[in-house]
């Protein structure tokens, strides 16, 4: 499959899960902030990406599971590099690159974009 | 009791699919406000079935599914209602029947798919379905980590506990 159809039927996923409009799911556009994607919706979205290609997605495999995040790993609202070593190892599909520079635990919800999830499906098909 | 929104589960397929009906009484109270006389717009009265309620119906329906299928251990409350259609209004003396089949289920919540019919009981008149209502769970003491829930199991309290018996249903 090609990243174009990964991305529309990603695109099919996003309009039915979040109630949004075609046009609004861009590469970029960010989970929560652009979609508003609330909690429950990550684990809704993560069944019908199951369902749309066939995949299993364990927990904490596709959205952080909260290890990163916990107080270990945070220190003045940010997190730790050891935190963002872990997370990046859990979540090679995220692009860290501009969040790192300031990492704010508030902010890790700005990393789950569109592409993200294009980024996942397209490495779990290869695998 | 907890309020309840069907009178008896009909079939139980453990992890699969629930069938349970709710009877429409014009003895119900809220019947007399959906929809009361209207004077000035000379309208006489309509009481029918809210469709909040019908969600409401399918919540518990597909709610007790998903706690059965976790031994009734887990917190099961509604999370998102994904998709509700209903294109009819049951009027009393009408049953509404439930249908409710789990789609997806893990560690964290589940995912169900619905359809409401409407039966005419003691008529030859054919079941029709009526609604579709898909709805997503999630289980509380997962989802909501760091917040403390009390120890027992308040979803699934006396209300369904009596339903189930009364249904005839085996605990899990």
């Amino acid at each position: 499959m090609t990243r174009d159809e990964i991305f529309a039927k990603i695109k099919d996923v996003l309009t039915d899960a979040l109630g949004v409009d075609d046009d609004e799911v861009t590469g970029s556009a960010r989970l929560q902030a652009d979609l508003g994607a609330e909690s429950i919706d990550y684990l809704d979205i993560s069944f019908k990406l199951e369902q749309a290609f066939g995949i299993k997605i364990g927990q904490g495999e596709l959205f952080p599971d909260g290890s990163a995040q916990n107080a270990g790993f945070v220190k003045d609202g940010r997190i730790t590099p050891d935190g963002i070593d872990l997370l990046k190892k859990k979540l090679p599909h995220v692009d860290f690159a501009a969040w790192e520079k300031d990492p704010q635990i508030s902010k890790v919800a700005n990393l789950f974009t569109v592409d993200a999830l294009v980024n996942f499906v397209q490495r779990k098909l290869a695998a | 009791m907890r309020w309840m929104w069907i009178d008896r589960v009909l079939s139980l397929e453990p992890g699969k699919r629930l069938v349970a009906v709710k009877n429409v009484s014009l003895a119900e109270e809220h019947l007399h406000d959906h929809f009361p006389k209207d004077d000035a717009r000379a309208l006489a009265a309509c009481p029918v079935m809210p469709a909040s309620l019908m969600i409401e119906g399918m919540a518990q329906s597909a709610g007790v599914l998903v706690g059965h299928a976790t031994k009734f251990q887990e917190k099961v409350v509604l999370a998102k209602v994904s998709r509700a259609e209903i294109e009819a209004d049951p009027t009393p003396g009408r049953t509404i029947r439930y249908t409710a089949e789990i789609e997806r289920m893990d560690a964290t919540g589940a995912s169900t798919k619905g359809v409401i019919d409407l039966l005419e009981p003691f008529t030859d008149a054919p079941a029709r379905t009526i609604g579709r209502v898909d709805l997503m769970f999630a289980f509380l003491d997962r989802n909501l980590a760091g917040l403390d829930f009390p120890e027992h199991n308040f979803v699934f309290g006396e209300g369904f506990q009596t339903l189930l018996r009364t249904s005839g249903v085996a605990e899990p």
